[in-house]
């Protein structure tokens, strides 16, 4: 009997269907043109095709950030693949996981400076987890394999896969054979803490009168937040999160003290600069958290749990490192707290609330309401928007200020339901991401809080919108400028606004129609709500919320520069 | 502080460039590499010199295992272990006394002239970064250079200890 040869480009499609693929973001050209081929003669999975292949990365990042699926882009070689490079770096400075399928000239051009050439697996070196070139017809099923592994695995990142044109087209064949089980002996992330590690954590702990739990995006991305949460009150601890671990612990729980870091609530970043032991869970103390790290938390004794020994130590020293995965970390924590029989030490604890629930009062998140007949607060629109969503919504942010009003106004129930480009910071991410999520849940309310300034990043997405009929629902926080930038203008360079407004800005109404839904303007606030209700009630149109708020609105709490952990600006001028 | 550090990895394409990539985008720092297929042609072995203080170092070796190619890498500066540099050099020897210069300097250092031209010798020497350093001053004290090419450090353990699958 002989065998069944199939072309690469076929494998390629068995390879994504072997690996339970339900949807590939892409955009089609020369090099990748046999796998569309073989992609429209299959119905295992849908292919989405995107106006720019930027928002195909994004679009499979926010499909990944919604469900924990390891999102596929393909692309074609050339200016397609560089055109991922931003969402390449997007999700591997957030621990994504993500297959990026590149098309490549053919193996006998590569070096010619060939049509349509480059070099994607350079470009993308530092921005990647790995990158694979595949170079036999044969390979490619198990190459797939193990990028979807290698995604996925450890700290989890985007994996590229470069395929040369020859080892797609129909007049090459192969056998096809796939090892979805991979095994690597270059690659075995650790997943347990070591037991010693877990004893000293606990001793700590347990001896702690200040104790913080510090929790980041590791929590979200493994799950962990129901235990999280059962060991936040097993401690009686307060419990802070990074701008990725939003989620992590509910927004509500009485133990959560807000977000912490540059526009985190003041007991946030109070009770980390005195508390005298922080565990930190799935977090990399980022400079946007730690502000100084010469002054970062002196008197703090550091347990620091990651998946990535990189991350440890690297800018803050730790004192009992524990490299696991956090879900399982935290479990042997929990084991460990039972086994010592771990009772709380109330009376500390009483103290330390009460010196936290003062910061608390505080009340560093909020702000002045508006005058009569004053434009609307950028900060009212999220909290409304938070009411008639009942909380429920996944908020899907670009960058700028209205990200920070969203992290701050908007408490979080549940992990996943805020998707946010934090370690890289991507202006255009918004958009697509929301499209991904939506694409995966279409029963959910699905935001994109955004800018005038981010949805011009991606806003050639709205055709792809109504394409796929992903009804998202565009709450743009449109102050005429690009917000962030002003307010650094406006604190830092002497309120020189140098390039930070655009003249000229569409109407977005207009543009919203003209792709073929809603459009919606909110310019009082005695409409805000009743026009919020309406959008949110449409199900099947994505409707574009183009609502003018107050554009000298800063984003405050702000940590001021140089300075400690809890050194904040609370309002224009004044300090904590 | 200097540091020599050995990598066994996968012999794929591109682990050699993710390893001098990851040193460049880092800002660590690379005094020599050597790399070469090991008996096993499946792995590569990576020498690599570099400086730096301890939180760099530690920071090296964690990013370079971190690398998905790698298999294992070991800082063998602080334990026993043996050192070896090869140099080739030409340089000049256009008299009898310099020609008997060089030669002698050359048998002090355990070095062998290799190549000699009308006016030039060529020696291999082979030895630590110390002895190879000294070898050219000294050289270069008696007569010209007039090409100098180093391979870098190579370094394995001594005793027990091995770098293996
Ligand atoms: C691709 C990209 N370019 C530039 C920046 C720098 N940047 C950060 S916030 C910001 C302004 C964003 O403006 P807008 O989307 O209108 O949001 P706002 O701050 O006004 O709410 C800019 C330019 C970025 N983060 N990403
Ligand atoms: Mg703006």
């Amino acid at each position: 009997m002989t065998k069944q040869l199939f072309t690469g480009a076929e494998m390629v499609v068995k390879a994504l269907t072997a690996l339970d693929v339900k949807y590939v973001f892409g955009y089609p050209g020369g090099s990748v043109l046999d796998i569309y081929d073989a992609i429209f003669q299959q119905d295992d999975f849908e292919h989405i095709l995107v106006r720019h292949e930027q928002a195909a990365t994004h679009m499979a990042d926010g499909y990944t950030r919604a469900t924990g699926e390891v999102g596929v882009v393909l692309a074609t070689s050339g200016p397609g693949a560089t055109n991922c490079v931003t969402g390449i770096a997007t999700a591997y400075m957030d621990s994504i996981p993500m297959v990026v399928l590149a098309g490549q000239v053919a193996t006998t051009l590569i070096g010619d400076d060939a049509f349509q050439e480059t070099d994607i697996i350079g470009c993308s070196r530092p921005i990647v987890k790995h990158s694979f070139n595949c170079r036999n017809l044969e390979d490619i099923p198990n190459v797939i394999a193990k990028a979807f592994y290698i995604a996925k695995s450890g700290r989890p990142g985007p994996v590229v896969v470069e395929l040369p044109k020859d080892l797609l087209i129909p007049q090459n064949k192969g056998e096809f054979s796939i090892n979805t089980n991979v095994e690597m002996r270059s690659y075995n992330p650790t997943a347990k803490g070591h037991p010693k590690q877990i004893k000293k954590a606990v001793k700590i702990i347990s001896e702690a009168k200040k104790l913080v739990v510090y929790s980041g995006g590791g929590i979200v991305l493994s799950d962990a937040s129901k235990l999280l949460t059962k060991l936040v009150e097993t401690l009686k601890a307060p419990c802070t999160n990074t701008l990725m671990g939003l989620g992590g612990i509910s927004g509500t729980h009485e133990n959560f003290i807000g977000m912490l870091g540059m526009h985190g609530s003041l007991e946030a970043n109070k009770s980390m600069a005195n508390a005298d032991v922080i565990l930190a869970l799935g977090a990399r103390f980022d400079d946007r958290v730690t502000n100084n790290v010469k002054k970062f938390c002196p008197n703090a004794t550091i347990i620091h749990v990651d998946i990535d020994p990189t991350s440890i130590s690297k800018t803050i020293n730790a004192h009992v490192p524990i490299v696991g995965l956090v879900d399982i970390v935290i479990k042997q924590l929990l084991d460990e707290l039972k086994e010592t029989n771990f009772e709380p030490n109330e009376e500390a604890l009483s103290q330390w609330w009460d010196q936290i629930n003062q910061w608390r009062a505080v009340k560093s998140i909020s702000y002045v309401p508006e005058a009569e007949g004053a434009k609307i607060k950028p900060q009212h629109v999220v909290e409304s928007m938070y009411r008639i969503t009942n909380g429920e919504a996944y908020v899907c942010s670009d960058v700028g200020q209205h990200q920070m009003f969203a992290a701050q106004y908007y408490p979080f129930a549940k992990p996943r339901q805020w998707i946010n480009s934090g370690g890289l910071g991507t202006m255009g991410f918004g958009l697509p991401a929301a499209m991904g999520v939506k694409l995966a849940f279409p029963e959910s309310h699905v935001i994109c809080i955004t800018g005038d300034g981010s949805i011009q990043m991606n806003i050639q997405e709205l055709s792809t919108c109504l394409q796929y009929n992903l009804p998202v629902v565009i709450v743009s926080l449109n102050n005429r400028s690009l917000g962030m930038v002003r307010q650094w203008q406006d604190m830092i360079y002497g309120g020189r606004h140098s390039s930070s407004y655009m003249e000229s800005l569409p109407d977005f109404v207009k543009v919203a129609e003209a792709y073929g839904h809603v459009g919606i303007q909110i310019n009082e606030l005695s409409e805000l709500d009743t026009k919020l209700e309406e959008a949110f009630s449409i199900k099947n149109k994505l409707v574009f919320l183009d609502i003018l708020v107050d554009e000298k609105e800063h984003v405050y709490p702000m940590q001021i520069r140089h300075g400690a952990v809890d050194e904040m600006w609370i309002k224009k001028g004044e300090k904590a | 502080m200097r540091r020599i550090l050995a990598i066994l990895l996968e012999n794929e394409p591109g682990s050699l460039s993710r390893i001098v990539g990851l040193f460049s985008q880092r800002a660590f720092n690379i005094e020599s590499l050597t790399v070469a297929p090991t008996e096993d042609n499946t792995l590569s072995r990576i020498t690599i010199a570099t400086r730096g203080d301890d939180k760099i170092l530690e920071q090296i070796l964690k990013q370079v295992n971190k690398l998905i190619d790698v298999i294992k890498v070991t800082d063998l500066t602080d334990r026993k272990h043996v050192e070896r540099e090869l140099l080739l050099i030409k340089v000049l020897a256009m008299n009898d006394k310099s020609r008997t210069e060089v030669k002698r300097i050359t048998d002090i250092f355990r070095g062998s002239i290799i190549d000699i031209g009308k006016q030039i010798y060529t020696i291999q020497l082979t030895g630590d970064a110390d002895k190879i350093n000294a070898f050219i001053e000294t050289l270069n004290n008696e007569t010209e250079i007039i090409e100098s090419a180093r391979s870098g450090c190579v370094g394995i353990a001594r005793g027990e200890k091995a770098l293996r699958v």
